[in-house]
């Protein structure tokens, strides 16, 4: 247990200096970097739970397709170093008010539900990829062919408006 | 001490795996480039390396230290950190796809311990998708090796690379989903053993005679996803220079192409193993006699590799030839004079001969096949490839619902 435990405080400090590296690096392919350290670590975090399909298709999903997709634009874009403006007075207030409003609520989650997280956290009591698959393509087949579409619309939105206008 | 060993055995034990893996498949990998410059400089009817000790055996250890003890500079304005981490990154993950492969059924009893072939665990469920996950990291290496060097031609590399990538991760992973249904399972050792429901058939039962499409569909794009000929649109010297690795120099050179001939094994090993299957015998199980083969190939080129050192001019080649030979022959022997351990290798000996046969094919390819065009290139992916590797899917999920996966 002490093992897993110690894997766990260093994937979970991975993913969160990842996560600030991500807002304060100033060129977007370092920031593109710290998001992939954190997918990785996430994915990392799930497979210490047992979850081995999550972690898979977080990293071929996350790591891999996405953020692939990000690193290509940024350079294709040829995208140079960003400018950090100081930050407004204005957004500070807020943003600082939501920022306690956000950890108040995760807080107040994690509190509350200590018991179903308890009993997600034993292993085995996270599903096989049968019993994933079974809820995907049987209780939840139809919100679930509905994302899809949806998706596959967004791509042919994409398609049109990147098209070339015939003249 | 003692006591730290009994305690952590299974630590100890994957520890030294993980040691013997690395160094084997380094040695391949260097001994794969000799291979490859030999079987290419015949195929174009040139001789190849045959300076550097009998038949250029020693090259790879020749170009090893060239690497080794060559001036690194690091261009102006590259972006150090990643600059430094792209080829760290490339080797680190194309040495980590080895690990999830087993090398074969039975386990070794050394110390009362059942030692099995392969890292990864017996029971890893995600097998084939923790290789695809792996797989999908190592674009990286690539891509921010042409982003950081500040070189045109080496961004192009890295887009194209990326680019490529993408397009055929897609046929590639698609391809699979035949095998998997006929499996019913991720883990490569279940995929292996659903192709001997039926010992009798032998090379019959195989995989590849039901998926022929999802082979073509998987080997293609495994050879685009590997970045070599006809696909190493990354690497084009006519175009790019030297492409995404135009700027690297001495071994960070070298750990680009280590990854490349490491991923090169990993294909091949995943094409018999899903394909051609793994390490069953292309016979009929009841074909005791097919179990000397190992000896019956081993012992000739022992015997073979001792003449050929005799009759050579140097004096290292008739000392080191014979010795190898006679290290082959005496392996052939010992395989006839113990059954046990004869039982014992036939597994990894037929995986290891179809890796073989496939490291082959890829060398023909690059040797005979010209490079493709760009457009040629995405148009094969995704107007080809992709579309026969959803077809498949399609064909194989109706047929095992009609009339089941055996």
């Amino acid at each position: 247990m002490t093992a897993q435990l110690a894997v766990f405080f260093v994937l979970g400090a991975l993913a969160v200096i990842g996560a600030i590296s991500l807002i304060l690096q100033r060129h977007p392919i370092h920031s593109a970097l710290s998001l992939i350290v954190v997918m990785v670590a996430l994915a990392g975090l799930y497979l210490l739970m047992g979850a081995e399909l999550v972690a898979a298709v977080q990293i071929i999903v996350y790591g891999g397709a996405i953020m692939v997709l990000f690193v290509f634009v940024i350079m294709l874009l040829n995208a140079g170093v960003e400018e950090h403006t100081s930050i407004s007075k204005l957004a500070g207030a807020p943003g600082l008010l939501l920022v306690v409003a956000l950890a108040g609520f995760i807080a107040a989650s994690i509190a509350r539900s200590t018991g179903t997280v308890q009993a997600a956290v034993q292993t085995g009591a996270l599903a096989p990829t049968k019993d994933i698959s079974n809820m995907l393509f049987r209780e939840f087949v139809y919100p679930f062919e509905l994302t899809s579409f949806l998706i596959l619309v967004a791509i042919l939105g994409a398609t049109v408006l990147a098209q070339r206008e015939k003249s | 001490m003692s006591a730290f060993l009994s305690s952590n055995v299974e630590i100890v034990i994957t520890v030294v795996k993980i040691a013997l893996l690395l160094f084997i498949v380094l040695t391949v990998d260097a001994y794969l480039t000799w291979f490859e410059r030999k079987v290419v400089a015949h195929i174009q009817s040139r001789w190849g390396p045959h300076r550097v000790g009998p038949h250029g055996l020693l090259q790879p250890l020749a170009d090893g230290l060239k690497f080794l003890f060559k001036e690194d500079p690091t261009p102006a304005g590259v972006d150090k950190f990643v600059y430094y981490l792209a080829p760290l990154l490339a080797l680190a993950l194309a040495l980590t796809s080895i690990a999830i492969i087993p090398f074969g059924p039975e386990p070794i009893r050394l110390f009362g311990h059942d030692i099995y072939l392969g890292i990864a665990p017996l029971d890893l469920n995600i097998g084939i998708l923790a290789l695809f996950a792996i797989t999908a990291l190592g674009v990286y290496g690539v891509a921010l090796a042409g982003w950081s060097s500040n070189n045109k031609y080496s961004l192009f590399g890295g887009l194209r690379s990326s680019a490529q990538m993408i397009s055929y991760e897609l046929a590639l992973t698609m391809s699979v989903v035949g095998v998997l249904l006929m499996a019913g399972s991720f883990n490569l050792r279940d995929i292996i053993n659903a192709q001997a429901h039926r010992p009798e058939r032998g090379i019959f039962g195989w995989n590849v005679w039901p998926q022929i499409l999802g082979f073509f569909c998987f080997f293609v794009a495994a050879i685009a996803e590997t970045n070599r000929a006809p696909f190493d649109l990354p690497e084009a010297e006519q175009e790019l220079v030297g492409g995404f690795h135009t700027e690297y120099a001495s071994f960070k050179f070298a750990m680009f192409f280590i990854a490349e001939y490491t991923s090169m094994i990993t294909v091949s090993c995943l094409c018999s193993i899903m394909f051609f299957g793994g390490w069953l015998s292309p016979f009929p199980v009841s074909w005791t006699f097919t179990h000397y083969l190992p000896s019956v190939v081993l012992t000739p080129f022992g015997l073979w590799v001792i003449l050929d050192g005799l009759r050579y001019e140097t004096i290292f080649g008739r000392l080191i030839l014979p010795v190898v030979g006679t290290a082959i022959a005496a392996l052939g022997a010992i395989f006839v004079m113990f059954p046990a351990v004869n039982e014992f290798i036939q597994g990894p000996f037929w995986l290891l001969s179809k890796i073989f046969v496939f490291l082959f094919v890829y060398v023909w390819m690059r040797g005979t096949l010209p490079r493709f065009r760009y457009d040629q290139l995405m148009a094969f992916g995704w107007k080809l490839l992709l579309p026969l590797s959803i077809v498949n899917v399609i064909v194989t999920s109706f047929v095992i619902l009609k009339w089941g996966a055996k």
